[in-house]
């Protein structure tokens, strides 16, 4: 166990508004850390750059392990490629370079394991919002990441959505994959995490374990929104 | 009025009969049309698929000159490929002028940058979408480029017909490299023109109906084939 990334002065700006930043923060590879935070607070931000999709306007995100091909990310509004959805969980596997018989295999069992099987040959694009988003967590999933990024992935889902994603993502971390999950449901991170970053105003504001979830809160801000107060 | 319903009459009888000539004529323009947009296909998808993932320098002047293309003027090209392919020309040596090959590379010249168009705008709204997502898949650019080609097929159809229509309508280019030689440039429109300099319009306009059902039949069966209105179906 140790650190999985390093985020040193980190700055990302916009049109020369400061979207996040200056955020120092180490992510350990171990556990899921939730992120959280109000709308605008730059929890998405500090996702995308941590992962490396958003390009940086000055600092550093070092991955102490580096495994480019061992990480994946789930959106907040899934895509979903304009394709059947077998397809679109071979697709990752077929980026790889796996051989047939070994994609058709992972696929047909992470069609079950997420209820789709019947769906299989069905365009993606006719699934529902959460038939979507659990097709997105296995095409993230199915090639099997050591860090799994996710940005409010049970935003606007029913409960039992919600619960069926949670057990995915609970057995996920178990198996060894690390989380680092942005969520609006403070819930779902008191059931989740084992780390927590609070972001406001586009800083890290506060961190620790998941206690801080659970009246260990440092800072005022922090205790007011977990009271459900507005916090600016 | 009565020119019409002449062209109309002399169309059916064309058809009806099976003229050898215009059975000819037709296949010659299916051939040298065809071959031209699936060249110009060859080079204009991957073109536009390319210009939609790659950022560079001077790419928006490049988007710009592709699209200013798409208005060449056709007497133009047949003229640079006239003087190109001309025995005092570079490439006369190849004897191509006035050939099925010369008519195919104006052609290609001219819709080329309509297709490269069409398919940029097809594949720019898919890689919107799909930004995010092949980004964090680590995926090649060129895993970009064929995963936006595959998704986007149908929409790229439009660049390929588009392609097709403004090819198979094309007079100015190929009368100038082809000649209008009969039984071995002459194609739909160079006929058309021919006979109505000659003063045949009943002729012409027929051979004009016979081009428009042609244009017709390929668009329809296209769609039908690749099932673009099909509930689902992308």
């Amino acid at each position: 166990m140790g650190d999985l990334l390093r985020l040193r002065d980190v700055v990302v700006q916009k049109r020369g508004r400061r979207v996040i930043g200056p955020i120092d923060l180490t992510l350990l590879d171990h556990g899921p850390t939730m992120v959280i935070g109000p709308n605008g607070s730059g929890k998405t931000s500090l996702l995308r750059v941590a992962y490396g999709i958003e390009r940086l306007t000055s600092g550093t995100v070092d991955w102490m392990q580096d495994t480019p091909m061992g990480r994946a990310f789930v959106f907040q509004s899934p895509t979903v490629l304009r394709r059947s959805v077998a397809d679109n969980l071979a697709y990752p596997l077929q980026i790889l370079g796996w051989d047939k018989a070994a994609i058709n295999d992972a696929v047909d069992d992470w069609l079950v394991k997420i209820g789709l099987e019947k769906q299989a040959k069905t365009p993606a694009t006719r699934l529902s919002g959460g038939e979507r988003q659990k097709l997105a967590i296995a095409r993230a999933l199915i090639r099997a990441p050591q860090v799994l990024f996710l940005d409010e992935p049970c935003a606007n889902l029913d409960g039992h959505t919600t619960r069926e994603i949670e057990a995915i993502l609970t057995a996920t971390a178990q198996a060894g994959t690390k989380l680092v999950m942005a969520t609006h449901g403070m819930g779902q991170a008191r059931r989740l995490a084992t780390h927590t970053v609070f972001m406001l105003d586009g800083q890290v504001h506060e961190s620790g374990g998941a206690d801080m979830l659970n009246g260990a809160a440092q800072t005022p801000q922090l205790t007011a929104f977990l009271q459900g107060d507005i916090v600016t | 009025m009565n020119d019409i319903l002449d062209g109309l009459i002399a169309a059916f009888w064309l058809v009806v009969s099976l003229d050898p000539e215009l059975i000819q004529i037709s296949l010659r323009s299916l051939q040298v049309t065809i071959t031209a947009v699936a060249i110009g296909c060859l080079i204009g998808v991957p073109f536009g698929a390319y210009l939609a993932v790659q950022r560079f320098r001077h790419r928006r002047l490049v988007i710009s000159i592709i699209n200013a293309l798409m208005g060449l003027p056709p007497v133009v090209v047949g003229l640079m490929v006239y003087i190109l392919l001309s025995r005092s020309g570079p490439f006369g040596v190849l004897g191509l002028l006035f050939t099925p090959t010369a008519m195919i590379i104006a052609q290609v010249i001219i819709v080329t940058p309509l297709i490269t168009s069409i398919a940029h705008q097809a594949m720019r709204e898919l890689w919107a979408e799909y930004h995010d997502l092949l980004i964090s898949l680590n995926t090649t650019k060129w895993q970009r480029i064929k995963t936006l080609i595959w998704d986007g097929r149908r929409n790229l159809l439009t660049a390929g017909l588009a392609g097709f229509g403004r090819a198979i309508g094309e007079v100015g280019a190929i009368m100038i490299v082809g000649g209008n030689i009969d039984q071995v440039t002459r194609v739909l429109t160079t006929a058309i023109a021919l006979e109505t300099g000659k003063g045949d319009f009943a002729l012409a306009l027929g051979l004009g109906f016979v081009l428009i059902a042609l244009s017709m039949i390929v668009n329809i069966t296209i769609h039908s084939l690749s099932r673009t209105e099909r509930d689902g179906r992308w």
